[in-house]
């Protein structure tokens, strides 16, 4: 936490009293992401082999829907009486607002995926045969790749019209690579069959470059008007 | 400049002819594939303009960005549209070419899949010039092209270990090309080139055009009703 | 030309702003000064919320120079506050709750300025109550203190009375007055002037982009045939 500007945490900490205080979007998207998971289970049988072969495929596009939900969620509550305009008027930087809301995101999608993955586990019958410390890795690595654009569209598509679908329709082509490397990681350290690493370097890189290039031009977006 | 988009549009125009011509009834048949493999003639070309299209919207984004200029956002949307109609061409392409050819409609091969991630990432970069309001959208898009670009090369990493994973048919790159077909080749790929040039550049003069008549109509409309409030009060001692 | 004993609080040069076809600031050349009350008025689309939101660092012209106290906006932004109709303040908090998370992006982190701010506009530090249940007036008053809780030297409101009760404007306008008397530059954006007749320095007429006047009292300028 030290490592966070005061801002960036004072910030990360106001988001995290908001969302306990109302519990609004938490109550909501936990249902939501219980609702994906069984919706998945009637359309993917259980018990097929088949299914238990794309279930790390299943399972990550359960954990993108959830995201997407989510992050739509994310500066609504900045927009609602302006509260951003107080942010942008004042000395802050636009980065620790990002990084701030990039964590709170985070947090927000690993508390459902928490939720999702037991309940995919114990619907599907997976067990792991490679080591599970990769597979929680993979779900950190993966998780952020996802939310750290999601945020960022996020924000670009604050300033569009039809903005629920502009976000999707831009975060989702940019994040082919990061999926498909996450499921294909998680097939590998499932199946035991091979090595991972490859597509975990490529998680990490993919979270450095956009990362980097977020935080590089936030700026720019925020101030867009 | 005026005469050289219609003399280049000529020129162009009987290159087309003269490469379809080439391709289409001088080049060689290829030995397995029979007539259908001419397709890569088209094919394949149309990758590399959209390629190189793609490339000109980032420059020209990036130069936004830094400058400012309004020609710089011309060009960007010109080059993004055209590059769509050129990468849409070979997802089209491609297909038809594998049916025949190997049976199935698609293949993951490294050009197809790029191009497909290459073409959502274009789409999606002109919806959002579609949907957002025309003040702030010149950056909006330009920092989404910048994001494209850098998932580039991603993209090319994992497909490409994909494939290494996962072999599946190449769609009409392995192996060396008989010279005459490399001639008719090499001559379609300069000509799409130069269409797909010649395509952007007059989309971009129609941008601009369309540009200096919005900003004309918004003069107009300042100086119609602006009849009291004609010069400004300067400041009290 | 500015007086040597009253230097330039805002200077603005050549201030250009369109969107899209509609140009909403159509090169605006003021100064305004140190320590005064300016009221801005005009129709709607005469710009007066524009150009606020341009000295105030929200909007970025197209064409044209702003300095406040000699520097840009962003450069000035710990000498701004900035109070808009929408509060700009968060539901679920309380008002000291609030303040103390926006003192964090002044780099304040004690609680004795918001304290300090939140009785100055004559509310209650203690109170408990979430500001989404206040009344507009309780509501624009804490939005007030939020704006000056890090003692800026220029204020910047746009339509701070908008749905506020006669009483509440009236006392608004006065604390804004006594805060002007101390040394503050008010730039004030509003349809309802009638109730700052008597405690404005000076009333700004705006038309078409355009300022078309400045005058002592609330009295229209003369029409151009």
């Amino acid at each position: 936490m030290s490592l966070l500007s005061p801002v960036t945490r004072a910030t990360l900490l106001k988001d995290i009293r908001l969302e306990w205080r109302s519990k609004d979007a938490l109550n909501s998207m936990l249902f939501f992401s219980l609702l994906v998971v069984v919706i998945f289970s009637f359309s993917f049988d259980p018990n097929a082999e088949e299914s238990r072969q794309i279930a790390p495929g299943l399972i990550w596009v359960a954990f993108l829907f959830s995201t997407v939900v989510a992050l739509n969620q994310t500066w609504a509550r900045e927009l609602r009486n302006h509260a951003l305009d107080a942010y942008r008027v004042s000395p802050a930087s636009p980065n620790s607002l990002f990084l701030a809301k990039t964590l709170g995101n985070f947090l927000f999608v690993t508390v459902l995926e928490a939720l999702m993955a037991p309940l995919f586990v114990v619907f599907y019958n997976l067990r792991s045969i490679g080591p599970v410390w990769q597979l929680l890795l993979i779900g950190v690595l993966g998780t952020f790749a996802l939310v750290v654009n999601g945020t960022f569209f996020a924000a670009l598509s604050l300033r569009t019209r039809m903005r629920e679908i502009m976000l999707p329709v831009i975060l989702f082509p940019v994040s082919i690579p990061a999926i498909q490397a996450m499921v294909e990681a998680t097939h590998i350290v499932l199946t035991g069959e091979g090595t991972a690493r490859f597509w975990i370097v490529l998680l990490l890189t993919y979270d450095v470059v956009f990362t980097t290039a977020s935080l590089a031009l936030f700026g720019l977006i925020l101030n867009a008007e | 400049m005026k005469r050289t988009f219609p003399i280049l549009a000529a020129v162009t125009a009987l290159l087309l002819v003269f490469g379809t011509y080439q391709a289409l009834v001088v080049a060689p048949t290829e030995r397995t594939m029979g007539d259908v493999q001419r397709i890569f003639y088209y094919h394949v070309p149309s990758a590399w303009t959209a390629f190189c299209l793609f490339f000109l919207n980032l420059v020209a984004s990036v130069i936004y960005l830094i400058r400012r200029n309004t020609s710089a956002d011309a060009l960007a949307v010109s080059a993004a549209e055209t590059g769509v109609v050129f990468c849409t061409v070979v997802l089209v392409t491609g297909p038809l070419w594998a049916r025949p050819v190997w049976g199935i409609w698609w293949t993951w091969d490294m050009r197809l899949t790029s191009t497909l991630v290459l073409w959502l990432i274009y789409v999606s970069y002109l919806l959002l010039r579609r949907f957002s309001d025309s003040a702030q959208t010149p950056v909006l898009a330009a920092v989404l092209a910048i994001f494209g670009a850098l998932d580039v090369p991603l993209v090319y990493f994992s497909i490409w270990f994909f494939r290494t994973q996962h072999p599946q048919p190449v769609m009409g790159g392995g192996g060396s090309l008989d010279p005459r077909m490399l001639r008719v080749f090499l001559l379609n790929l300069a000509v799409f080139t130069l269409y797909g040039a010649l395509l952007c550049w007059g989309r971009y003069r129609i941008e601009v055009m369309r540009r200096q008549v919005e900003e004309t109509r918004a003069l107009e409309a300042l100086l119609d009703d602006g009849q009291a409030g004609s010069s400004p009060a300067r400041s009290s001692r | 030309m500015t007086g040597s004993s009253n230097p330039a609080a805002i200077a603005v040069r050549g201030l250009v702003k369109q969107f899209g076809r509609f140009a909403a600031l159509r090169g605006v050349d003021a100064e305004f000064s140190v320590g005064k009350f300016y009221v801005v008025l005009g129709d709607n689309g005469a710009g007066k919320t524009t150009l606020l939101r341009s000295l105030a660092g929200l909007a970025q012209p197209n064409r044209g120079e702003i300095s406040i106290l000699g520097q840009t906006p962003r450069q000035a932004a710990s000498l701004i506050g900035y109070m808009a109709h929408p509060s700009l303040l968060y539901d679920e908090f309380s008002g000291l709750e609030n303040l103390r998370y926006f003192a964090q992006l002044y780099g304040i982190a004690s609680d004795e300025p918001c304290a300090r701010a939140i009785r100055s506009v004559g509310l209650d530090p203690a109170l408990a109550r979430p500001v989404g249940q206040y009344s507009q007036g309780m509501r624009q008053r804490m939005s007030l203190a939020r704006a000056i809780l890090h003692d800026p030297g220029i204020l910047f409101l746009d339509e701070p009375f908008s749905n506020v009760d006669v009483q509440s404007t009236r006392g608004m306008a006065t604390l804004l007055r006594g805060m002007c008397d101390s040394g503050k530059t008010i730039f004030l954006v509003t349809h309802q002037a009638t109730v700052l007749e008597g405690i404005a320095d000076e009333f700004v007429w705006m038309r078409s982009g355009l300022i078309v006047a400045r005058t002592a009292t609330l009295t229209p300028p003369q029409e151009n045939a």
